[in-house]
């Protein structure tokens, strides 16, 4: 605080409570929403206080889906999800980890090529190469499996970069001290450079983790049975039709499952969060 | 910087190497390549006949309206969401670095839209604009307003922008907090000293200071309005009504997917990663010379 100005600080908490009001509003009505039944929502306008089926609607979803749009379950979903961003998100931090281990601690020929290939990775999302992508993943005959869902995402130009910075920055003498005592380079990962990686590891998992929960576009083209969906394809295959057709009190209670557990990520481990976010774009 | 100390191994660096390489030969370059190669060619709808056309599918695309239309709605698209996102977010962060108590409340409830997929993003506030029943549409409608993005383009591009934008604020808005918490104290007080009020200092040393992160930022906010809003077009407008928002990756993905022209499609893959490159050679280029530091 530069000068104290009364009328300035009353601003500042009037903004700021305005856009946590607007930022929460969404959540607010979806949340109301997922504990009416379908007619108070089409009585225009619908409640804004919570109604009285909550149970109701979140056992429907968990058990059975919807019942005019998909009748995928939401306990399976969620449980797709969770296997996605688990396997994507370690997957690609045990890959870059290694990669970048190779590429700061030894010397070998084609070094700088292997070190540009992973980089031009950045400039190829997975949105512009859609088709090709998809039909590689269904010669391999991965289509519908949770191999296809995950290891076609598990590249990660980002994470490499991460983990080659945060290694360039270990001193020397580590990795002298480990070789005088002789232990070998596998040796000095294990028992040194894993250790010492902990807080990126986990600034990275985070960060991973809501990444491949919110995969859209991949998993919509790959799953075409229900018992695959993740749970953000779900809400999209329950809208079926116009604002009257969908049976918004289940979409809503699917809604607020598939978005509490990156949300809560996010909130509870707020500081590996942050350091994750700026770093992974360094 | 290169360490000086290495290990010696023939074999083991190739051997920690290889996961990473295997997949993205097989899933990055092996499809670009084809990617590249499609896009030179034709194909008939049920894939039985290809005739290789050089540059016939780049000829007919842009000399295609639709196409061409579909340029300007992503470049409006993504102006739009960059630069109400962009401002939205410094003004909360300006707001939340001046306030002392309550900073990490205000902080936790600003940030957790980060981890809402872009399609729930979609549903959630197509849900509150549906025209029939959705309860902002219903207050429109008490406003005298005639709401009904279904049919009307401009209000279509308005829902879409609205929920990409609030989804992106949280990530704009941790790193303008980053960088005001970053700028030195003693320049902002010798700027008081000197007689500048709040408003002042702020356009004429915190704005300029903050020109590193803001530029960052506008190069992410636009390779986020290009790429991963694909999952609130989709939960909302599906591109219409009538092509409205139809942005370059919901084409290629309509055109690939649901209309099946490969050639074309593949054209307008090649036409986006070039975008990606000189997105990203623009990001890393001047992000370090236009913009200054303190």
């Amino acid at each position: 605080m530069i000068e104290n100005r009364p009328g300035l600080t009353v601003l500042s908490h009037a903004v700021l409570m305005l856009g946590v009001l607007a930022v929460g509003f969404p959540l607010y009505v979806t949340f109301v929403a997922s504990t009416l039944r379908v007619e108070e929502i089409m009585s225009v306008p619908m409640p804004l206080l919570p109604g009285d089926q909550f149970v109701q609607n979140y056992t429907q979803v968990l058990a059975a889906g919807s019942t005019t749009g998909s009748t995928a379950a939401a306990s399976r979903m969620l449980f797709n999800s969770l296997v996605m961003a688990l396997a994507i998100s370690l997957g690609k931090i045990t890959i870059s980890i290694i990669a970048s281990f190779a590429i700061v601690y030894f010397r070998f020929p084609l070094r700088n090529f292997f070190f540009w290939m992973i980089f031009i990775t950045l400039m190829l999302p997975v949105e512009v190469r859609i088709i090709p992508t998809y039909k590689v993943v269904a010669d391999l005959g991965m289509l519908n499996s949770y191999v296809g869902l995950t290891l076609p995402l598990i590249a990660s130009a980002t994470a490499t970069f991460l983990f080659r910075q945060f290694f360039l920055t270990v001193p020397e003498e580590l990795a002298e001290a480990a070789r005088i005592d002789g232990a070998g380079p596998l040796r000095f990962f294990r028992d040194v450079l894993l250790p010492l990686s902990r807080t990126s590891i986990a600034a990275l998992f985070v960060i991973q983790f809501i990444y491949g929960w919110n995969q859209y576009l991949w998993p919509l083209l790959i799953t075409s049975e229900e018992s695959m969906y993740t749970v953000v394809i779900g809400i999209n295959r329950m809208i079926v039709g116009g604002d009257a057709a969908n049976e918004w009190h289940l979409i809503m209670a699917t809604a607020m499952l598939a978005l509490l557990p990156p949300a809560l990520v996010v909130v509870l481990m707020q500081k590996w969060f942050v350091k994750g976010l700026v770093e992974t774009e360094k | 910087m290169e360490k000086r100390v290495v290990f010696r191994s023939a074999w083991l660096p190739y051997a920690l190497l290889a996961p990473q390489i295997a997949v993205t030969l097989v899933f990055f370059f092996w499809p670009a390549a084809q990617a590249a190669w499609f896009s030179l060619q034709l194909q008939d709808p049920f894939g039985l006949h290809t005739e290789f056309v050089g540059l016939q599918n780049f000829k007919e695309l842009f000399a295609d309206s639709n196409y061409l239309a579909s340029f300007r709605t992503t470049a409006v698209f993504s102006s739009l969401v960059a630069f109400s996102g962009i401002a939205i977010s410094l003004l909360f962060a300006t707001m939340a670095d001046r306030v002392l108590r309550g900073a990490l409340a205000y902080k936790t409830l600003l940030i957790w839209p980060y981890a809402v997929a872009p399609a729930i993003a979609g549903v959630l506030w197509a849900f509150l604009f549906a025209p029939s029943i959705g309860i902002i549409s219903y207050v429109l409608k008490r406003g005298g307003i005639d709401w009904n993005w279904v049919i009307d383009g401009d209000q279509a591009m308005l829902l879409v922008v609205i929920a990409s934008v609030w989804k992106q604020i949280s990530y704009n808005f941790l790193f303008f907090l980053a960088g005001l918490q970053s700028i030195p104290r003693p320049l902002i007080e010798a700027a008081a000293i000197d007689g500048a009020g709040p408003m002042r200092r702020f356009w004429t040393v915190v704005f300029p200071l903050l020109s590193p992160t803001t530029f960052f930022l506008l190069v992410v906010n636009i390779v986020y309005a290009f790429f991963d809003t694909f999952g609130v077009i989709d939960a909302t407008t599906q591109g219409g009504p009538a092509q409205d928002t139809q942005i370059l990756v919901y084409k290629v993905y309509y055109d690939g997917v649901k209309a099946a022209d490969l050639g074309g499609s593949s054209a307008q893959s090649v036409i986006l990663m070039f975008i990606v490159i000189v997105l990203t050679a623009v990001q890393f280029r001047f992000v370090e010379r236009r913009v200054q530091y303190s």
